[in-house]
């Protein structure tokens, strides 16, 4: 019998190693020192069908209860989004799914061109010039951008807002960690949530390589200072890091217009499912200057010509600041990066358009908008925390109730409705505070039902 | 020969836009007031217009100009380009993997942390470590993360002299630049004549300021380091640590394990080994092993199963790990088509793709050993494990034709290109790597191809040099692409105006 992914039959294989003059396949593994030849079978379940397969897993994923079975309030890095059918269709197409790096541009023309039609999409979308090719995801391509600073200016501070996401933060911190880069948090206005601009200041100096800001911030309210936040930057001789959710940006400001150099963010929402928080897509963008652009981490896919002067083509360019040439040397060790997902977010994008996508942001605002508003009439109940405008995230608040966000949320299950994300670990100061998400996904009777549900539990209380 | 790739004219995105157009509706119209100051807002945004059928077609058109493993044979060296069965794509799109949010309430995500927690052991047992973090989300980031843990190991032995990280001159490129990225000097050794670690260099190169050795094997040679216990015993009396680069695991599945070999920290490519589509780049995933003295110090969170409770459970209360090396949990979507896989193929079919890729790739040597104009330049006289690099020195010599040449012509009959130029150590190299899932036709097929080449190369070296020919497009101006980087459609039409 032969074997469905192998087609050399062990018939075949015996013909194979008599051609070669081995008398068995035993031959080819004398090389490995009979003390570490594995001497047993590995122990794992043995091979199934893929019917077998298939039930298997899915019996087990069946444990999962998908937010498209309940009535779901989770953002805080990764967005529920509708993804159209057509953008999954074209990435599943298997010349595009089972490609790899574009290393030979004349056989791959076709990705390339996508991913330089992502570059430019995301480059319209930040407001810069340059943006890669993919990250593996927000945090990691904060990590970088903070490194890429550090090596433009050659300066050891890095400064981010307390109310960072702490995810993000830690990730950060292992990768300034090599060139000992010195991550320094800004606090916050208790009423505002906006950076404290005294603090900034104060902090400011010939130090400091970067200041990162979130915007949307990671608890969902606008950072209103930008223009202020980066003339301080600026003055200093750092460079000005912003993060964002892509999604935002179909209504906001780009951070390119507020003086941004470097942009980063999570494109997961961009036709991307939100799979347990991951493939994920980081943004990386940075102004075209060339002094940033010989320091940006990862693949840079380029516009160029074919030999005769004239057919447009596409090519990875500046590979000597890849580690497959430039090694100990290069600008980042990442290699496989998140390709595919790009794509995603160019056939998104592209179908979407500048009328879509800010129809999008306004439905996710205008949702949030609407939340906000339900809950803050419940008695006892706080949203936003922060007297600032917000996106499609904000903050809810019970200390007034005397019940736990815990509490709640166990209340809110029961009635098949996952409340926001409990953040007293992440930020004890913020007391019994829940971040929690709307997008296009909620419908206005999804909201009421929240807001009933709440007052439901609530009302039992009094 | 008889292969053509599609050869279509297709306009970027952007320039077959319409005003007006739109490829989706949204479910509903915003109902309350946005209430985000004007200043706060754009004013323009440059996105292409179109509907949904002119997208489909541009980027059906776009998938029609790129091969891949799909289309035919790939024997991209080292990157284990082999095929992947399509049930482990279907199983990571149900909505039960693709719409669980990473926030959700424990008991709503039990299957996932179930598949991780299952993913996790198989993974273990395979290379023979104690635990495994799933989070790395491709090689060299795993790579980086076994560098932070290896500074977290030695900084917790109080051991802060430790500032090197050895590397073969053979090594991926990625281990060198993982290495600086965590803050360590690179100290490079030689290979013998044998295309192994050369011992006595090793021996040399180690000392108190050794933190770890990083080291594929089977090497990017694909030899396997038959000195590995002496190598790992070096490395270990300097009081160092032993990485494990997974990009080869593919030549020892069920024959060997890492963990046996003395690696203390081991990483797995899945989309490599394990199957999962490369997607032109990525998403992959990029899993680290260890073994116990540096357990505690595993990236937060682990996922671990409560037995009174029957839970499945995200534990962070870890106080040495050395905290988050990304969002959330890893690629998961991955980790799904992974664990299918294995599921598919059981330990009798993980041994039996070691055995068929070996073979294929043993098979390969001795054919082209026959061809005048390829040679090896390391140890001919044992087996390879799954790749084998050839040198076209020869060929270069007699006709001018470079391994480059080679390999583009290759391109032409319908076959991907070797990776070439690479590993470093041999001039004008080809690397092959042939995978179990290739027929004996195939590399039949594949070794007249680089027959016919040798012969061209005397008799016409020019269709060599030209070539390729039958792909979307000819040899690229790449020079011009990197001197002027235009690397977006804003930064072309800025030129286009000068």
């Amino acid at each position: 019998m032969g074997h469905p992914y192998i087609p050399n039959t062990r018939e075949i294989r015996k013909q194979m190693l008599r051609e070669i003059g081995a008398a068995s396949i035993d031959e080819l593994f004398t090389d490995i020192p009979p003390k570490i030849r594995l001497k047993r079978e590995l122990k794992l379940p043995p091979a199934m069908s893929e019917l077998e397969v298939k039930r298997h897993v899915q019996a087990i994923l069946a444990k999962n209860k998908p937010f498209t079975q309940m009535l779901s309030f989770l953002g805080g890095g990764v967005w529920p989004h509708h993804v159209p059918a057509h953008v999954r269709s074209l990435v599943q197409r298997s010349e595009f799914l089972t490609s790899y790096t574009p290393y030979q541009p004349e056989a791959s023309q076709g990705m390339l061109q996508a991913l330089f039609e992502y570059q430019s999409m995301i480059a319209e979308l930040v407001g810069l010039e340059v943006a890669n090719s993919s990250m593996y995801d927000w945090a990691t391509a904060l990590g970088e951008a903070a490194l890429m600073c550090a090596r433009v200016t050659r300066r050891k501070k890095f400064l981010v807002p307390k109310l960072i996401s702490p995810e993000r933060f830690s990730t950060l911190q292992n990768y300034a960690s090599g060139p000992g880069l010195e991550p320094v948090k800004i606090g916050y206005d208790r009423t505002t949530g906006q950076l404290n601009l005294d603090q900034l200041k104060k902090e400011m100096s010939q130090d400091v390589a970067g200041v990162y800001i979130e915007n949307p911030s990671y608890l969902g309210f606008l950072e209103t200072q930008v223009d202020e936040i980066a003339a301080a930057t600026h003055k200093a001789g750092a460079l000005f890091v912003v993060g964002v959710n892509p999604i935002s940006l179909g209504l906001l400001k780009p951070p390119g217009d507020y003086g941004a150099d470097v942009v980063v963010g999570e494109g997961q929402p961009l036709g991307n499912p939100v799979s347990f928080g991951g493939p994920s897509l980081g943004i990386f963008a940075c102004r075209g200057e060339l002094k940033l652009v010989r320091q940006v981490p990862g693949r840079l896919i380029g516009m160029t010509t074919a030999l005769d002067g004239r057919t447009r083509g596409y090519c990875m360019v500046l590979q000597t600041r890849e580690q497959h040439i430039r090694r100990e040397r290069a600008t980042s060790s990442i290699c496989t990066n998140e390709a595919l997902c790009a794509v995603a977010a160019a056939i998104y994008l592209a179908s979407l358009g500048p009328r879509g996508l800010h129809d999008l942001a306004e439905l996710c605002t205008s949702n949030a908008s609407y939340t906000m508003k339900k809950l803050n009439a419940i008695k006892g109940l706080r949203a936003p925390i922060f007297d600032a405008p917000h996106f499609n995230e904000f903050t809810l608040n019970c200390d007034d109730t005397r019940v736990s966000i815990q509490k709640l949320n166990a209340g809110l299950l029961k009635r098949v409705i996952q409340g926001g994300k409990p953040l007293r670990t992440e930020f004890p100061e913020l007391g019994g505070t829940a971040l929690l998400c709307t997008t296009e996904l909620h419908s206005r009777e999804d909201i009421d039902r929240l807001a009933s549900a709440l007052k439901e539990l609530l009302g039992g209380r009094r | 020969m008889s292969y053509q790739q599609a050869r279509w004219i297709e306009p970027l995105i952007f320039e077959l836009s319409k005003q007006g157009r739109v490829g989706w509706a949204l479910p509903g119209k915003p109902r309350e007031r946005i209430n985000i100051p004007k200043e706060l807002l754009r004013e323009k945004l440059e996105l292409p217009e179109l509907s949904e059928p002119e997208v489909v077609r541009h980027y059906t058109r776009l998938s029609q100009m790129n091969y891949g493993i799909d289309s035919g044979f790939y024997p991209l060296g080292s990157c284990t380009m082999k095929y992947n069965p399509k049930v482990c794509e279907e199983l990571a799109a149900l909505e039960t993997a693709s719409c669980i949010h990473p926030n959700q309430a424990e008991e709503t995500v039990q299957g996932a942390l179930e598949l991780m927690f299952r993913l996790e052991r198989f993974l273990a047992e395979i290379a023979g470590v104690a635990r495994v973090s799933l989070q790395p989300s491709a090689g060299a980031h795993g790579e980086f993360i076994a560098m932070l843990l290896t500074h977290a190991y030695h900084k917790s032995k109080r051991d802060d002299k430790r500032d090197q990280v050895i590397v073969p001159d053979s090594a991926h490129g990625t281990n060198p630049a993982s290495a600086a990225m965590a803050g360590y000097e690179v100290v490079t050794v030689p290979s013998n004549a044998r295309g192994r670690v050369d011992l006595k260099a090793l021996k040399a190169a180690v000392s108190e300021r050794t933190a770890a050795l990083m080291l594929t094997n089977p090497n990017t040679l694909g030899l396997f380091e038959d000195q590995i216990i002496d190598i790992a015993k070096v490395v270990h009396d300097a009081g160092g640590l032993l990485f494990y680069d997974g990009a080869n695991l593919n030549g020892i599945l069920g024959k060997t394990r890492p963990g046996d070999m003395g690696f203390d920290i081991v990483h797995f490519n899945l989309h490599k080994t394990f199957a999962t589509p490369h997607g032109g780049g990525g998403p992959g995933a990029g899993p680290i092993g260890v073994q116990r003295e540096l357990e505690k110090f595993l990236p937060v969170p682990v996922v671990e199963y409560d037995r009174k409770r029957k839970r499945y459970y995200l534990d962070y209360n870890r106080p040495h790990s050395i905290g988050k090396v990304r969002a959330f949990y890893g690629n998961f979507g991955v980790l799904v088509k992974a664990y299918a896989y294995i599921l598919l193929m059981g330990a009798e079919g993980l041994n039996e793709v070691t055995e068929a890729a070996v073979l294929n790739a043993n098979y390969i040597m001795h054919k082209l050993l026959g061809v005048e104009g390829y040679e090896l330049k390391f140890d001919a006289s044992g087996p390879c494990k799954h790749e084998v690099v050839f040198s076209t020195e020869p060929l270069k010599r007699e006709t001018g034709v470079t391994a480059r040449d080679v390999a583009k012509r290759l391109l032409d009959h319908g076959i991907h290109a070797p990776t070439y130029y690479f590993p470093p150590i041999v001039p004008e190299a080809l690397m092959i790597e042939p995978t179990e899932t290739e027929s004996r036709e195939e590399l039949d097929r594949f070794v007249v191809a680089l027959n016919t080449m040798a012969q061209e190369a005397r008799s016409n070296p020019e269709k060599l040099r030209s070539a390729p020919m039958a792909t979307a497009i000819g040899k690229l101006d790449e020079v011009k692409a990197s001197r002027e980087p235009i690397l977006s459609w804003r930064a072309h039409r800025k030129l286009a105006k000068k």
